[in-house]
């Protein structure tokens, strides 16, 4: 929804609240949350404007909310209501009001340094407490906006006695610990408050009022930030920026004023900006973010534009270059499809509103910005966080190159009339084998944001794959798959319950860039396999559909398994003798 | 006046998600069912920003009906 995405209008959002949510409501959602709010000042605004954010990223969530600043007390004490809820995520939204004590003006170094470890502490407590009770929920963590007022004006900031100077130390020990903790992040109010203008963002009568820590005008711009956080959390992000070329990455039209007359690069006003704007793409690429071009142009125009030489962007930093003169929506497809994604996974950026307007019909749920003068590109494309990181993984950083490869595997298709030729060609060799330590972050993760090629959609934390991993009653595979082209990296996950010599599959996932490549194959082979040495005679597979995972609706029926039944919502359970079974994998070489 | 009883009507109609919120110099949080202390808040913020206004404390405290509202906007505008 327009209304939701930068930049938006809080006023409208406030106002028009129920209005917005009884639309929101009519989609399909992907996923569920139960967030618990635990507020160290009012909430309740918070909550709503929230929820419609997370509405808009189709994640239905439900909450807990604490009494007026009982933050602490839900967290550290016992809580039944809070337990009975038992929260998937819990935002804990503190502000620089719930600092117990400042530094007095004459308190020494050290004083001030236990004072800061005190209060460090005391947030430590909630977050280990939180932990204690529910072992895999995630914890989002307001750092510390900075106040209105400056006591010791600009010492402020550099003097051990300044409120700035303590906050910003506090903060630091935060940042410290969500290195050292996996599910916890950090919703940056100091960030948020700044950008908002600080002048704005305190408004005391809101606070005397109705004890709101902010202007309640800026709880939109605070809502959607932490929306960000939970949709990165749930897997929502976007994963790839299509990019039209004329007056979006350079100044002027390629095909009529030629190279020597487009703007790009520092030697005028207008060529800076488009050059910064290729430069912050660029970014986005070394982040593993890929790019293509989606733009209506003679091929060779475009790769004339591109080879400016002040230029940041040069026609290899694409993935795939579309241009020409189909509909820019199915040039988009086009290249989902090749790169093994689907084309609501794009942000889609041009100047022309029609063409916006026309990819936002034909593609549900693409992120297209209302983009308008250069200067503003890349504000109104950084605030809406469409790719908002968790995490830098060394695997994130590989996934641009991983998209080429699959470009290129997808010409060297086009060379070939025998699919199974193509695949023979490509020489895979997969490991196959239980968990072991060094995957469990990657294995999680990919439980996490894997929805297409997903059986049960069932999400695991790191603890839970551990404990999964060291339990004798499950069986675990996990596969990576290489070819002539590169290394895909983990790509297939199975846990399989085991129980009277049953064995039941909770968890079959594929990363979608290896679809029809027989790795769903080689996976099963070794399963069947793996049970087989076990002496378990039978397994069950369950399919759970979801707005995404249709295309694994025949998975199990197309593996020999009889279907047993099914329910009204069509979840069904699938059942096959192990020895039934016969090897299908017949390209990959297993290891 | 009745210009600002026209848009501060559509006003509660918004907020309260109602179309047929008539207000008028009685009316009291009591005689609208969703206008509770949370609401209320709602209520002023969204009546500030439609006039381009900013209420005291003083004023959102002693405030006791639209009459009394719709007065100081008058006053402000």
């Amino acid at each position: 929804m327009k209304e939701l995405m930068y930049p938006f209008d809080s006023s409208y959002i406030l106002k028009n609240k129920k209005k917005i949510r009884k639309e929101l409501e009519l989609q399909s959602f992907i996923t569920e949350k139960k967030i618990a709010v635990l507020g160290g000042s009012t909430t309740s605004e918070i909550i709503k404007i929230l929820e419609l954010f997370l509405l808009n990223y189709r994640i239905k969530p439900s909450f807990y909310e604490s009494e007026y600043n009982q933050y602490y007390e839900d967290a550290v004490f016992a809580n039944e209501e809070l337990t009975n809820f038992s929260p998937e995520i819990v935002y804990i939204h503190t502000s620089f009001r719930n600092i117990t004590i400042f530094p007095q003006p004459n308190a020494s170094a050290e004083d001030v340094d236990k004072l800061l470890d005190l209060e460090y502490k005391k947030f430590q407590m909630i977050w280990e407490k939180l932990y204690e009770k529910f072992p895999n929920v995630i914890i989002i963590q307001n750092n510390f906006e900075m106040p209105i007022y400056r006591l010791l004006g600009n010492l402020e900031a550099s003097d051990i006695h300044g409120k700035i100077n303590y906050l910003t130390r506090l903060n630091m020990r935060f940042y410290e610990y969500a290195r050292n903790n996996k599910n916890f992040y950090i919703n940056d109010l100091n960030y948020v408050s700044s950008e908002y203008g600080l002048d704005r963002w305190h408004n005391f009568s809101a606070y005397y009022l109705y004890k709101y820590a902010m202007d309640v005008n800026a709880i939109p711009a605070l809502a959607f930030n932490i929306a960000k956080i939970i949709k990165a959390i749930c897997a929502q992000n976007k994963k790839v920026f299509a990019l039209d070329l004329d007056n979006t990455l350079w100044g002027g039209i390629i095909g009529d004023d030629g190279i020597e007359n487009i703007q790009i690069g520092k030697e005028t006003a207008v060529g800076e900006g488009y050059f910064e704007f290729q430069k912050y793409l660029k970014e986005h690429q070394s982040l593993g973010i890929p790019l293509i071009i989606a733009s209506k142009n003679e091929h060779e125009n475009a790769l004339l534009g591109l080879s400016h030489p002040s230029g940041a962007l040069q026609k290899d930093d694409f993935i795939s270059i579309k241009a020409n003169w189909n509909p820019k929506n199915i040039n988009i497809v086009c290249a989902a499809n090749e790169m093994g994604l689907t084309p609501d996974s794009f942000v889609f950026v041009d100047d022309n509103p029609m063409e916006r307007d026309i990819v936002r019909k034909n593609i549900d749920y693409i992120a297209v910005p209302e983009i308008t003068d250069i200067e503003n590109y890349i504000k109104i494309i950084d605030r809406n966080g469409f790719f908002e990181f968790l995490s830098l993984s060394s695997e994130d950083l590989k996934r641009d190159k991983m998209y080429k490869e699959n470009v290129q595997r997808n010409e060297l298709l086009a060379k070939y009339d025998n699919y199974k030729d193509y695949l023979k060609e490509l020489k895979m060799v997969a490991n196959i084998r239980p968990f072991d330590e060094i995957a469990y972050n990657r294995l999680s993760q990919l439980s996490n944001k894997s929805n297409q090629f997903n059986l049960t959609t069932k999400r695991y934390t790191v603890s839970e794959i551990e404990s999964i991993a060291k339990n004798q009653n499950y069986i675990t595979l996990y596969g990576d798959l290489s070819d002539i082209f590169g290394d895909n990296g983990i790509v297939s996950v199975v846990i399989g319950a085991i129980k009277n010599y049953e064995l039941h599959i909770d968890l079959w996932i594929m990363s979608c860039r290896v679809l029809k490549r027989e790795m769903e194959n080689a996976m099963m082979d070794k399963l069947v396999e793996t049970c087989q040495k076990r002496n378990l005679k039978r397994i069950y597979g369950y399919y759970y559909p979801t707005p995404k995972n249709k295309m694994v609706k025949d998975f199990y029926s197309e593996f020999g398994f009889e279907k047993i039944s099914e329910d009204q919502d069509e979840n069904s359970i699938w059942l096959m003798p192990c020895d039934k079974y016969k090897k299908t994998n017949t390209v990959i070489e297993v290891k | 006046m009745e210009e600002i009883y026209k848009r501060v009507n559509k006003v509660f109609c918004e907020v309260f998600d109602d179309d047929t919120i008539v207000v008028c110099e009685n009316t009291t949080s009591s005689d609208i069912e969703d206008w509770d202390s949370l609401e209320h808040i709602n209520l002023i913020v969204a009546i500030e920003n439609e006039f381009g206004i900013k209420f005291g404390m003083n004023e959102v405290t002693s405030m006791k009906n639209v009459g009394e509202m719709v007065n100081l906007i008058n006053e402000k505008i």
